[in-house]
């Protein structure tokens, strides 16, 4: 079971480079709306035909621009997951499932194949209901049962929780990793929620703007994402500009800092990134408790003190930075009660460790003024 | 009191309502798809007998169909019968004047019909055919069933170009709107009053209709979100 991904589309205001391939496996296109993760899979399912490029799917070329090769949707062998669900208003459970029956494998043995899906996804009982009367979870069991029955080689879910309130969703996520468990193909699932990505997928292939970076594994993609993007993606809330000064140290310009970094830094690094929950917060007076010396700990006026649900957010501004800059607020994420007694306008020490540090490219080129000694 | 006019009324506005409920379905399913410069064009060409004056309608009626135009003389030679002042005359009066109305309810029904359900239809198998039949038009379903009252309503009204084409014959031709003009010439008033209340009764009708089914459209019974569709 493999797909191979190389394809072009491009619009006015908006180009589509997808190249990707899977082997086997649940795969996550991940990126913010409007990245072009959609039109991916419509490119895939045969609706919008790419400018150029190959599709192949399990050995057989579903799109290939030098051969002239188009397949149409009903022969693909695609199965699509709208994130709306797209049953059909005018048919019942029952009319949804059995067209898509009759069409793969004949009216043979029709209420027995019906039934036995019925059972597998859990709508005995509602064969008789309009799609209207179905709450959201049981319509995306009818649309993923109604998938099944064509018999897809491929299955493709364009953001099937997004739609959801929060406690549906962990539900209905333990469902469908069910589902793509037991699909013996592989599967797409398209979303911007990096948790669910991380749970439900074996890599993840970040896009950015209609360009696809590498596939990666998505722990991968957590531990140490390689671009601004992908940091972005997976979560990480604090950034600055920075530049390499020897193979362990950076310099974090938009924090006026120069701080030690234990992963080797690329030659092409635009950006750092260290996620709110490594940053610790310690009064100004105190030495650094974990003993570690002085490595990355800077002296911050506190900006702003939030309590989250289960958190106490920290916004801070090293000393040195002019907090007037766009990303020289550094947020520290810290449990309840690390924080003790931190108020707005104190002066406090944060510590970063050098292993927190992610340096980062972007993708788009720097322009040639953002250097080390310039910004 | 004759009532040949109400009878002849609905004979032409049932026949030239089954054309246009076929021929604007059909105008509406391509045009809807089509590109937007063929669109533009088109949609302008088909709307325009819905704008102009229906004189004007029935004048290139009778330059056509009249024993003198190109297709009322070849009839005329061939099968020994006249198209205008007979009572089937009226049908291609109201066809024309209708089509319109039919034709642009059911393409924004069209348009507004969610895609998703056309996509989804076709990734899981299902014919083009299939699609049309049984989930593009029953999903369009009030906005065609709009149209199609609208239409027939329009065509039991028509009057200009009908009566350039039939004229008015006395239990031959005569519709009700023809028959309300001719009773006003004649100073029966009393005549002209009864079709007109057998006028307003009829459009009240349907008015009411149309309005009913326009509501239940507005907020279809198996509505759900639209798609955030992306790109």
């Amino acid at each position: 079971m493999s797909l191979y991904v190389k394809i072009k589309k491009t619009y006015t205001d908006f180009t589509l480079e997808a190249e990707f391939e899977a082997q086997n496996e649940t795969m996550a296109l991940l990126g913010a709306s409007g990245c072009g993760k959609s039109l991916t899979l419509r490119c895939i399912a045969g609706i919008v035909r790419p400018d150029e490029g190959l599709i192949v799917s399990n050995g057989v070329t579903l799109f290939d621009s030098r051969k002239g090769i188009n397949l149409s949707p009903q022969r693909r062998r695609v199965g699509l997951l709208f994130q709306n669900y797209a049953l059909f208003p005018n048919m019942t459970v029952e009319g949804n499932i059995k067209a898509v029956l009759s069409k793969h494998g004949g009216r043979k043995n029709l209420h027995e194949r019906f039934g036995r899906l019925a059972r597998n996804f859990y709508f005995e009982g509602l064969e008789n209901h309009y799609p209207s009367q179905l709450s959201g979870g049981q319509q995306q069991r009818v649309a993923l049962a109604r998938i099944m029955a064509s018999d897809p080689s491929l299955l493709m879910l364009d953001e099937p929780l997004s739609a959801l309130d929060s406690y549906l969703r962990w539900q209905l996520e333990d469902e469908l990793a069910r589902t793509l468990e037991g699909f013996p193909g592989d599967a797409l699932y398209v979303s911007h929620n990096r948790a669910e990505a991380r749970r439900l997928c074996d890599r993840v292939c970040v896009i950015d703007h209609g360009r696809f970076e590498r596939a990666r594994p998505t722990d991968e993609l957590f531990e140490s994402p390689e671009t601004l993007a992908s940091a972005l993606l997976s979560g990480c809330k604090n950034y600055s500009r920075a530049c390499r000064l020897t193979d362990g140290t950076v310099r974090a310009a938009d924090w006026n800092l120069d701080l030690e970094c234990s992963k080797t830094a690329p030659s092409g690094i635009s950006h750092i990134g260290v996620r709110a929950h490594y940053i610790s917060i310690v009064p100004a007076d105190a030495e650094t408790a974990d003993g570690h010396g002085a490595a990355n700990s800077f002296r911050c006026s506190v900006l702003k003190v939030t309590e989250d649900v289960f958190s106490t957010i920290v916004n801070v501004c090293p000393l040195g930075a002019d907090p007037a800059r766009d990303f020289s607020r550094i947020r520290a994420e810290l449990p309840k009660g690390a924080a003790g007694a931190v108020k707005e306008g104190d002066v406090v020490l944060a510590v970063i460790r050098p292993d927190d540090i992610m340096p980062l490219r972007a993708n788009v080129p720097i322009p040639a003024s953002a250097k080390c000694d310039t910004i | 009191m004759d009532l040949f006019p109400l009878y002849n009324s609905l004979r032409v506005a049932s026949i030239s309502t089954f054309v246009t409920f076929f021929a604007g379905i059909c105008a509406a399913h391509y045009i809807a798809r089509a590109p937007r410069a063929v669109k533009g064009v088109l949609d302008c060409v088909l709307t325009l007998p819905m704008v102009l004056p229906p004189t004007v309608v029935g004048f290139f009626l009778l330059k056509t169909i009249g024993p003198y135009g190109p297709v009322g003389s070849v009839v005329l030679d061939l099968w020994g019968f006249r198209l205008i002042m007979a009572w089937y005359s009226a049908i291609f009066a109201t066809t024309i004047v209708t089509f319109p109305l039919m034709y642009r309810t059911v393409r924004g029904a069209f348009e507004s019909f969610d895609r998703t359900l056309l996509y989804s239809g076709q990734t899981l198998g299902l014919s083009g055919t299939f699609i049309f039949w049984r989930i593009t038009l029953p999903n369009c379903k009030q906005g065609i069933l709009a149209g199609t009252v609208l239409s027939f309503a329009r065509a039991l009204g028509e009057f200009g170009a009908t009566t350039m084409v039939t004229g008015y014959i006395p239990g031959r031709t005569a519709t009700i709107s023809t028959a309300v003009y001719q009773f006003w010439r004649e100073g029966n008033d009393s005549l002209a009053y009864k079709w007109v209340a057998i006028n307003l009764a009829i459009s009240f009708l349907v008015l009411t209709t149309v309005n009913m089914l326009e509501n239940r459209y507005d907020k279809p019974k198996h509505a759900r979100a639209a798609p955030a569709d992306t790109q």
